[in-house]
């Protein structure tokens, strides 16, 4: 089996009393998809924040491409090769779709200490950014402002972005949250298609996108890991089921 | 259909704003002392020199404050420093332009890298509060300044001279040199926003988070476009110390940050046109309403609030086409 891209060992953090993350180990192998389930609060987002370095956890190691990164911070490691996508939608409302995607192969390219050409007129950055809108299923909306995009295709945006970034691993903070079942199948379809040339953390709710995307789950609770595994033994899984499936399956 | 139509106006829009129109306001400027001499009027170059360098400040701050979002209430602190050098190096016999403004932008990039290293680390009401803090140190640093005049300021006996010779001495020469300060800095900034520099100021103002998560840490791009503002500052300050031929305190006070940011935002925010026409309009309308009444600030200040109020988009909103966005 090869190296993992990711390894969580041991992570903790506590907000005050509250403990959000509570010793999670876990792994994410190259081209896998790995999604982490959990009701709400369950502390999924704040696991997301500490891998990709938004937060700190307090104890615990994150080793990311064979590198411990745990003390790196957010744009360090995204350089690295991880990125993420957010569960409030953040992107930059005043520039276009095309602007927003730019930036991110800008980002990857190299710093940004160039002044003087103009960078709207740069014609292979603007073709580049447009492939992988149209990848999203946003090329023909590309001219039209981040912040005038439907709700639906601002999350499509979020995916863009990161991809742009041609990550080793890309973080999914629940890219369907708050669309519709249309706009759900085709982010669904679009993830399959991206599978196995990038390895994913999903977090999501939606269980059927879930089920039909991951290699494996894991079940957070209370921040908590009580079961990690594939589709199939989650499933079957007692404890997730009384957990956490119960009230959805009954 | 209608996503299509906005589209064409977002096209459109542009071109005005990046070429039209500030070929009309330099052309404005440029056509300016012909007309004062046909109508006899000298104090119009006089007044107009004033408006150009408050301009480049007021340009030099529209790029920190309306593209990068950063609120510096300490700016005329580098109109006082780029003046101090002019004046301070007249006083011990400097008066040449290749050793003055090779100073100025030293000193100003230098106060404006070392204040603005600790004030970026800082964001929101607490960044505006310590450049307040920084340019009061300044202020203060100036008035204590006893060998230099010190509250009373120091007359320059002269201008700063190009190889040996006093050309600035004459007024439609130091008027065009002025122009050119001016078109300079507008060029420069401009240029800067539309780079790959100036995408990241702009997208670190709309989302911080979003640019660390693609890679980018916003702080030393921040920083650098804090240096450039200063630095171009500086030399709006080398030029009035130039045109008033005197060097004060006075230039540095807070009430002149104030300003900077008003005519910034009186302009409109996002524009280096609107900055220009800002500063224009600031000292046009200081100017006329304390001829009318000394208690002129009651009027004024009740009218920059209706601006900031209702005319979001200050004097850029109310031009065609003028508007950031459709
Ligand atoms: N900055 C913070 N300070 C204090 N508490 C926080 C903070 N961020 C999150 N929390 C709390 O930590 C817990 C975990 O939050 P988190 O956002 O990680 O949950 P989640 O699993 O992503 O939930 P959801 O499914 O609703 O998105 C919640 O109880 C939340 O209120
Ligand atoms: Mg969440």
């Amino acid at each position: 089996m090869s190296e993992p891209i990711l390894t969580l060992d041991g992570l903790e953090k506590n907000f005050g009393a509250l403990r959000v993350t509570d010793k999670v180990s876990l792994d994410v192998l190259p081209g896998e998809i790995h999604a982490v389930i959990g009701p709400n609060g369950a502390g999924k987002t704040t696991l997301i924040g500490q891998i990709s370095g938004s937060l700190r956890p307090d104890k615990g190691r994150i080793v990311f491409a064979g590198h411990d990164v745990t003390q790196l911070s957010m744009d360090k490691r995204a350089r690295a090769g991880l990125a993420r996508s957010f569960q409030i939608t953040t992107i930059l409302p005043e520039f276009t779709a095309r602007e927003n995607v730019a930036l991110a192969i800008q980002a990857r390219q190299g710093h940004s200490f160039h002044f003087l050409k103009n960078v709207s007129k740069d014609e292979a950055l603007n073709a580049e950014a447009g492939r992988y809108l149209t990848d999203l299923g946003l090329g023909n909306r590309a001219d039209v402002h981040a912040g005038a995009l439907s709700h639906g295709e601002k999350r499509s945006l979020e995916i863009a972005i990161a991809l742009a970034s041609e990550p080793k691993l890309l973080l999914l903070d629940e890219p369907m949250a708050g669309t519709g079942r249309e706009e759900t199948d085709r982010l669904v379809e679009i993830l399959n298609r991206l599978k196995g040339r990038y390895a994913m953390m999903l977090v999501e709710h939606d269980m059927s996108a879930v089920f039909a995307l991951a290699d494996r789950i894991s079940v957070l609770v209370y921040g908590a890991v009580v079961a990690t595994g594939t589709p199939e033994e989650i499933r079957n899984d007692p404890k997730v089921r009384e957990a956490y499936l119960g009230e959805e399956a009954a | 259909m209608t996503a299509v139509a906005s589209d064409k106006q977002a096209v459109a829009t542009p071109i005005f704003r990046a070429r039209v129109l500030p070929a009309i306001i330099l052309a404005a400027f440029a056509l300016l002392p012909p007309l004062a001499m046909a109508l006899d009027d000298s104090f119009l170059v006089f007044f107009a020199i004033r408006v150009m360098i408050f301009a480049i400040a007021a340009v030099s701050l529209a790029l920190i404050l309306g593209f990068g979002a950063m609120v510096s209430f300490g700016h005329a602190a580098y109109i006082g420093l780029g003046a101090y050098c002019v004046g301070i190096l007249a006083e011990n016999g400097i008066w040449e332009f290749y050793i003055s403004l090779p100073v100025t932008l030293l000193v100003c990039g230098l106060f404006a890298a070392v204040t603005g290293a600790i004030s970026l680390k800082t964001r929101g009401v607490y960044f505006i509060m310590i450049t307040l803090a920084f340019g009061q140190m300044a202020f203060f640093t100036a008035t204590s300044l006893s060998a230099y005049g010190g509250d009373d300021g120091l007359t320059i006996w002269g201008r700063t001279e190009v190889f040996g010779s006093s050309v600035l001495s004459d007024r439609t020469t130091f008027y065009y040199v002025v122009l050119a300060f001016l078109a300079g800095a507008w060029w420069l900034c401009a240029t800067l926003v539309n780079s790959r520099f100036g995408r990241v100021l702009q997208g670190a103002r709309q989302s911080e988070m979003r640019l660390q998560a693609i890679g980018i840490e916003p702080y030393t791009y921040r920083l650098v476009a804090f240096v450039i503002a200063g630095m171009l500052a500086g030399i709006s300050g080398a030029l009035l110390a130039n045109a008033a031929e005197f060097v004060s305190p006075a230039y540095m006070t807070w009430h002149r940050s104030g300003d900077l940011i008003f005519m910034v935002v009186l302009g409109g925010l996002g524009s280096f046109a609107g900055a220009v026409l800002g500063a224009t309009g600031y000292l046009v309308l200081e100017e006329v309403l304390s001829h009318v009444t000394e208690h002129w600030r009651l009027i004024f200040g009740p009218f920059l609030i209706l601006v900031v109020l209702f005319a979001r988009g200050g004097l850029m909103g109310l031009i065609p086409g003028g508007k950031r966005h459709e």
